[in-house]
């Protein structure tokens, strides 16, 4: 089944002067059409100004689209009455680890979500529980957020939207302001979200390291979809993805050059162990 | 550590009035800070003082920390003293150059430092033994009645916490600039106050600009986690009463019909009723 549908989606942003006169218009998306199924790990990757951020706010109904249409488990974003249902079932994690944490303790925040949905008492301190422990910062629960590292506020961001139960979550960089541990951190609880609880995961990045696990990849340039297709077809071609200035991980690099000197090597090699095995060694 | 500072003035312990439900040391503050001004007489104040000690005693909080509070009232103390002390008439018992005190004058300085002196020293037993989100929470309640005639008491309570969480954020954020700014050269600590004002500007910009850069996401995110307002909302931390709360506020009454009714007795010293 599909959980989310992207049909004909056009997006653009006005620029007024200071007068309110409209300015100029850039198109942030430009026709776009994708679908998503359920209990997929999806990747949209993308270099700055790609859309591939404003794509994500289609998603949790943030934005509307300008022309076309996205449907969020069968549900028009397009339509208000929609509105609360979407968010609570496709949840959002943000860039910036500490403009995202509203409560002064950490279990206090992951409480947000479920307070909002009304949901009774007991049963946000039983989801507030789950949650944490299946991002492992139960622990934690008692502290201030101030406290701890950007992993770790990215890891309470994440139990935030699972205490809402959502069927899909859209990550928009999580890892981006965050250390090379905080970063896996972060990927790896999203990858047990996908595993373990059969949530889709909808990851935008531009760290190649970071999509190799997807069981698919969008490459999104000028507000369009320039690539689609599983992490080793999208990394099998090097040259096309350094075009759209696009960084392979440095295994893949290796494994294309050495190919293209010679060596018999598969396409697309995506990690250190592949390869060694590829190369017999 | 900036990000370990404490917000307010919590003092952190585990002591009955630590445990009251936040509304119960809302209103009690409130009707201490009243019964203030029931009693015209001093025995009306030793009860409050009496109370006072007890509330004290009880918290656990060592009297020099609650004594803190005062120093930023000593001036204000001050001038009522002397205000009082000059500017009341009534029979004279010194008189030199212009100036006369008198027998009211001395009456009415001490009564008014008293009644200062108490209030601080009431309202910051509060402060000290309840968290400021503790604090919020029992404001939003306490103040909910005020809903009908459509004060935003949900919002004001909402907009209180997250001021909280993000005081310490935006010191850090301060201290960054600063160091930032002085890296290239920006001088913050010598000059007049002009200059040194006018050298805060290269502060203040950035600061404002990330505050509603920070404004304009956390609000995104909100509304991502469904965020709409007070309505339909539930609570983690529903406040309740448990029996301690009610035994509080039966003392509460008794406190106050004590101050009323040993308030209208004055004892007579020194050829005037105190």
């Amino acid at each position: 089944m599909s959980i989310v549908k992207a049909k004909d989606l056009t997006f653009e942003y006005i620029r007024r002067d200071e007068e309110g006169n409209v300015d100029g218009i850039t198109t942030a998306i430009d026709n776009v059409s994708l679908d998503i199924k359920e209990g997929q790990f999806i990747a949209i990757l993308g270099h700055n100004g790609s859309g591939k951020s404003t794509f994500a706010k289609h998603i949790n109904a943030i934005l509307h689209p300008t022309e076309g249409t996205v449907w969020v488990d069968g549900m028009d974003t397009s339509d208000d009455a929609n509105v609360w249902n979407i968010r609570h079932e496709a949840g959002m994690v943000f860039q910036n680890p500490d403009n995202q944490i509203i409560g002064q303790v950490v279990e206090e925040d992951v409480g947000f979500g479920p307070e909002n949905m009304g949901v009774p008492t007991e049963e946000i301190w039983q989801r507030v529980e789950e949650s944490l422990k299946a991002v492992g910062m139960y622990e934690y629960r008692k502290k201030s957020p101030n406290r701890l590292s950007g992993g770790q506020k990215q890891r309470v961001s994440i139990a935030g939207v699972l205490a809402m139960h959502p069927k899909c979550i859209v990550f928009d960089e999580p890892t981006a302001m965050l250390d090379p541990n905080g970063r896996k951190e972060v990927i790896r609880a999203a990858r047990a979200l996908n595993d373990v609880e059969g949530i889709t995961v909808i990851l935008i990045t531009h760290y190649m390291e970071e999509i190799i696990h997807a069981d698919k990849v969008f490459v999104m340039d000028k507000g369009k979809i320039a690539m689609e297709g599983t992490p080793r077809e999208v990394f099998s071609k090097v040259d096309e993805l350094k075009a759209l200035r696009l960084d392979v991980p440095q295994v893949t690099l290796l494994a294309y050059e050495l190919k293209k000197r010679g060596v018999n090597l598969p396409d697309g090699i995506l990690t250190k162990e592949e390869l060694v095995k590829a190369l017999g060694l | 550590m900036l990000r370990d500072i404490t917000l307010g003035q919590y003092y952190q312990s585990d002591s009955v009035i630590h445990r009251l439900d936040p509304r119960v040391k809302l209103l009690g503050t409130v009707a201490f800070v009243v019964s203030l001004f029931l009693s015209d007489y001093f025995l009306g104040y030793l009860v409050a003082i009496l109370f006072l000690a007890i509330c004290v005693e009880l918290s656990t909080v060592p009297f020099k920390f609650i004594v803190k509070g005062m120093k930023t009232i000593v001036f204000l103390l001050i001038i009522t003293v002397v205000c009082n002390l000059l500017f009341t008439t009534g029979t004279t018992v010194v008189s030199f150059w212009k100036v006369t005190i008198t027998v009211e004058g001395i009456r009415m300085a001490f009564m008014m430092a008293l009644r200062l002196s108490l209030l601080i020293l009431g309202s910051s037993i509060m402060t000290l033994t309840t968290t400021p989100n503790n604090l919020t929470d029992g404001m939003e309640s306490v103040m909910s009645p005020l809903k009908k005639i459509r004060v935003p008491v949900h919002e004001i309570s909402m907009m209180m916490s997250i001021a909280l969480r993000f005081i310490p954020i935006l010191l850090e954020e301060t201290d960054k600039i600063m160091k930032a700014q002085i890296a290239r050269g920006a001088d913050f600590e010598t000059g007049g106050l002009i200059k040194r004002a006018k050298a805060l500007i290269p502060l203040l910009v950035p600061l404002f600009i990330s505050a509603f850069r920070r404004a304009n996401d956390l609000a995104l995110a909100m509304e991502a986690r469904c965020y709409r307002g007070g309505e339909h909302r539930t609570k983690m931390k529903p406040l309740k009463y448990r029996k301690r709360d009610g035994i509080a506020y039966g003392i509460l009454v008794i406190y106050i019909a004590a101050v009323i009714i040993v308030g209208k007795f004055g004892i007579p010293v020194g050829g005037f009723v105190w």
